[in-house]
C-alpha cells in the first residue's frame, strides 16, 4: 500500500470490509493485511482504466483465491447523450452524430440509420446502384479493420504483442482507403439518406486492388501465427463457453452466436444494401468457445475479402453513375471538389445554383437550413454488424428531425453475457471471455 | 423485406392506400393495372378515413414567433398523425402471425388483449395491452407458429401530447425459426409508468428495461434489480424525456454568441 493518500479511493474501513487501493508492486503488503481477516472472499474493481477491459468498460468480480465467483459489469462511464443529442439535429446530420457510437465500426452505424430512415421515406427502392455497391465495400472493409482490432487487443490481452502490431498494421491500410474514399479515418459520415455522401475518387479502384491483393498474402500470417498456437489455443479452447440456449436467451448475435455452429447472419437471412447479390459464406465454428470466435473473426475477413473483390469488379462498371437519390428534394444538395484552397463545393455547383437555376439554389437552401421532412412513424432495419445485428429505432412525427433514434447496439446486448461467460473460472480468463465478445464501449453507453 | 413495394411513380401515395392495393393485388382481386384511372388517381382521392392517430400537432412553420412572424404562416396549425391501425388482410405473413396469435388469446379469452395492429412500410406493428402483455410475449417466444425467440431489447419512447398513452415501450421480436420480424408496442399514461418486465422470458432484457428505466423512468414490475445502467446512480430525472432540457451554455467567439442547440431556431 502506499502513503499518498488517495482521495477517490481511500484505503480504511467501510460497512461493506475493508478497502484496499491497489497501486501496484504492492502485492505483498494486500496479502498479508488480507491474510489477518478470517474471510476469504475478495471484492476486485477491475477497471474502468484498466488497459485489458477494453475502454473504459468496470468490472466487478468477487474473487475466492483465483476463481471468480461472481461477475458484474459496471457500464455507462461513456455515456454522452448521442441519441438525445440526433433529436435535436436534422435527419442528415444525424448520420454525423451516430457514426460516433461504436467507432471501431462507424459505416454500420450510419448504414442502420440510413437504412430507417429510408424506410421511412419509402426510398429504399430509388437508391441508386452504386451507392448501394459503395455501401456494401465500405462496410466489409470496416469489418475487416473491426476485425483486425478485435483479434489485435484480444491477442495484446493474453500477452500475443506480435498478433496486437500486425493487427494494426493490416487495420491502418484499411483506414488509409477510408481516408482516401471518404476523407476521414473514421467519424466519416459517409453514409446519407438517400446514398452516399460522393462518388469515389479517382485511382480508388486501383488502390483497393493493391489492398486486396497484400491482404491475401497478410491474413494467412495470422492464421500461420495463432491457429495451432498451443499458448493460444490454451488460453482460448473451452474460455467462455456459451452455448446456442444461452445466446438465445441472452440476445447475442454475430461471432458468439455463430461459433455455437448456428449460421445466422442478417446478411443472408434478412438482406440489406443488395447482399443478396454478393458471394460469400456465413462462417460457423462448433466449439461456443473464445477459440471458435477468433477463427470466426478470421474466416469472415476472407469472406469480407471476397465481397470487397466483387464490389471492385461491380464499381469499375459503374463509373459515373449517380451515388445519390434522383429526388431533389432528399438529396443532399453539395457537390464536392477539390479547389487551390481543399475540397469544398464544386464551382460548376455554385455556378448551377447561383447563375442557372433558381429551383436549384431553393432546393439547396431548403435542405442545407430546414433539411428534409420524413413521414410519422416508425422502423427498425437491422444490419449484421462485425458484433451482431446492430440496428436503429427511428421514430419520425413528419418533422425535420429525428422524434427518437435508439440503438440497439450488439455490444451492450452481448456485455450482459460476462458473468455467464466467467463465473466459476480464472480471473485471468475473464480477459479473453470478454475479449472474445469484442465489446466497444462507444457502441455500450452510445 | 418490405411487403408493400410499388412502383416509384406510386411512392407520393398515402401507404395506407398502398397497402390496401397491394393487399387486393394478393388476393387476386385486385386490377395490378400501372396506373389508376383517372377518378381515383390519388389526387383526387380524399385522405382514408378511420381512427386517425394525433400524438401532438405543429404550430406556425420557420420556427419564429410572436411579432418577428412576418411569414403569415404562424397560426399555421398541423397535426402529428402516427400511421392508423390496418384492416385485414395485413398481406404476406402478417396474417398468419396474426392468425396464430388471434387464435390463441380466443383459446384464452383475452381477445382485447391486442388494440390495434398498424402495417406500415412493411413492418407490422401489435398494441399490446400493459396488463397482458406478459402472456402474449410468452405466448409468442413459445408458440410453435409463432416462436419468436429473439428479443433485441425494448425502446422506449416519450409521446408527451399523446393524452393518456404518453410513454410507450416498444419491442422488437425476431422470430429465426420462421425468419419474421414484428414490433410489440405498449403505451402507458405518465402518470402511471408502470410496465411489467419481460425479463423472465427474454432475459436478455435486463439491461435494455434498465436503460429505458435510466433514460424515460419507465417502471418495469418484476425486474430483479431496476436501477440506472446508463446515468450515474444518483442522476436527478430522466434524459431522454422530452421534458428534459439537452442543455449546454452559449458559444462565444469573436464577440458573436451561439445558443445551444436546443434554443437555436428551428424549423417546426
Amino acid at each position: 500500500m502506499t502513503t499518498e493518500q488517495d482521495f477517490y479511493a481511500a484505503p480504511g474501513d467501510t460497512s461493506q470490509g475493508r478497502v484496499f487501493t491497489v497501486t501496484g508492486q504492492d502485492w505483498d503488503s494486500v496479502t498479508q493485511s488480507i491474510g489477518e481477516s478470517a474471510e476469504e472472499r475478495v471484492v476486485v474493481n477491475m477497471g474502468p482504466q484498466h488497459p485489458s477491459t477494453h475502454g473504459v468498460l468496470r468490472l466487478i468480480l468477487e474473487l475466492e483465491g483465483e476463481t471468480v465467483t461472481e461477475a458484474r459489469c459496471g457500464i455507462g462511464y461513456l455515456h454522452t447523450g448521442i441519441e438525445k443529442n440526433m433529436e435535436y439535429r436534422s435527419w442528415v446530420q444525424g448520420v454525423t452524430f451516430c457514426t460516433r457510437m461504436d467507432y471501431l465500426s462507424p459505416f454500420y452505424n450510419e448504414a442502420t440509420y440510413v437504412l430507417g430512415v429510408e424506410r421511412l421515406l419509402d426510398i429504399e427502392d430509388d437508391i441508386p446502384e452504386k451507392a448501394q455497391v459503395m455501401r456494401v465495400l465500405l462496410m466489409e472493409l470496416n469489418r475487416m479493420s473491426s476485425h483486425l482490432v478485435a483479434i489485435a487487443t484480444g491477442g495484446m490481452e493474453i500477452g500475443a504483442l506480435t498478433v496486437m502490431t500486425i493487427g494494426f498494421r493490416e487495420r491502418e491500410l484499411v483506414l488509409d482507403l477510408f481516408e482516401l474514399i471518404t476523407g476521414l479515418r473514421m467519424n466519416h459520415a459517409f453514409i446519407r439518406p438517400g446514398g452516399v455522401a460522393q462518388d469515389l475518387p479517382p485511382g480508388a479502384l486501383d488502390e483497393i486492388r493493391d489492398f486486396i491483393a497484400l491482404m491475401k498474402k497478410r491474413l494467412p500470417e495470422y492464421a500461420a501465427l495463432c491457429n495451432a498456437n498451443p499458448i493460444f489455443k490454451g488460453r482460448l479452447e473451452g474460455v467462455g463457453h456459451l452455448d446456442l440456449a444461452g445466446c438465445m436467451a441472452l440476445g447475442l448475435t454475430g461471432p458468439v452466436l455463430r461459433s455455437t455452429g448456428y449460421a445466422w447472419d442478417l446478411r443472408k437471412t434478412q438482406p440489406y444494401c443488395g447482399y443478396e447479390d454478393y458471394d460469400f459464406e456465413v462462417q460457423t465454428w462448433d466449439t461456443a468457445d473464445s477459440y471458435g470466435r477468433f477463427r470466426i473473426r478470421l474466416n469472415e475477413m476472407w469472406e469480407s475479402l471476397k465481397i470487397v473483390e466483387q464490389c471492385a469488379d461491380r464499381l469499375a462498371g459503374l463509373e459515373g453513375a449517380p451515388v445519390m437519390v434522383g429526388d431533389k428534394k432528399i438529396a443532399w444538395p453539395s457537390q464536392l471538389a477539390i479547389g487551390s484552397d481543399g475540397m469544398g463545393n464544386s464551382l460548376d455547383h455554385i455556378r448551377h445554383i447561383m447563375g442557372e437555376s433558381m429551383e436549384a439554389l431553393i432546393h439547396h437552401f431548403k435542405l442545407v437550413t430546414e433539411g428534409f421532412r420524413v413521414p410519422a412513424g416508425q422502423a427498425y432495419v437491422p444490419i449484421e454488424s462485425p458484433r451482431g445485428e446492430l440496428g436503429a429505432h427511428v421514430v419520425s412525427d413528419g418533422g425535420t428531425r429525428p422524434f427518437r433514434a435508439h440503438f440497439r447496439d450488439p455490444s451492450f446486448t452481448n456485455l450482459q453475457a460476462t458473468s455467464v461467460m466467467s463465473e466459476g473460472g480464472m480471473v485471468a480468463d475473464v480477459i479473453v471471455a470478454i475479449a472474445s465478445i469484442d465489446p466497444v464501449m462507444g457502441g455500450v453507453d452510445r | 423485406m418490405s411487403d408493400d413495394k410499388s412502383d416509384k411513380n406510386e411512392s407520393a401515395r398515402p401507404a395506407e392506400e398502398r397497402n390496401l392495393e397491394t393487399a387486393k393485388d394478393e388476393t387476386g382481386t385486385g386490377t395490378g393495372v400501372e396506373q389508376p384511372a383517372p377518378e381515383q388517381s390519388p389526387v383526387n382521392v380524399p385522405a382514408p378515413t378511420g381512427e386517425v392517430r394525433a400524438v401532438g400537432e405543429r404550430r406556425g412553420m420557420f420556427g419564429v414567433t410572436g411579432t418577428g412572424d412576418t411569414s403569415g404562416y404562424g397560426g399555421l396549425v398541423s397535426a402529428t398523425m402516427f400511421p392508423t391501425p390496418s384492416a385485414r388482410p395485413y398481406g404476406g405473413w402478417f396474417d398468419e402471425v396474426s392468425d396464430a396469435l388471434e387464435a390463441r388469446l380466443e383459446a384464452t379469452e383475452l381477445t382485447s388483449a391486442i388494440e390495434s395492429v398498424v402495417v406500415h412500410r412493411g413492418e407490422i406493428t401489435f398494441h399490446v395491452r400493459r396488463e397482458d402483455l406478459p402472456f402474449v410475449a410468452q405466448m409468442l417466444r413459445d408458440d410453435e407458429a409463432l416462436r419468436f425467440e429473439f428479443c433485441a431489447g425494448v425502446s422506449g419512447v416519450h409521446y408527451p401530447e399523446d393524452t393518456g398513452r404518453e410513454l410507450h415501450a416498444v419491442y422488437h421480436l425476431t422470430s429465426m425459426t420462421h425468419n419474421r420480424r414484428i414490433r410489440v408496442e405498449v403505451s402507458v399514461p405518465d402518470s402511471d409508468p408502470h410496465v411489467p418486465s419481460l425479463v423472465s422470458i427474454y432475459p436478455t432484457l435486463d439491461w435494455h428495461e434498465r436503460e429505458t428505466y435510466d433514460m424515460f423512468g419507465l417502471i418495469f414490475d418484476g425486474h430483479p434489480a431496476l436501477t440506472r445502467v446508463l446515468m450515474p446512480d444518483d442522476w436527478p430525472g430522466h434524459p431522454q424525456r422530452k421534458d428534459y432540457p439537452l442543455g449546454g451554455i452559449p458559444v462565444e467567439y469573436k464577440g458573436g454568441s451561439i445558443p445551444p442547440p436546443d434554443q437555436r431556431r428551428s424549423y417546426n
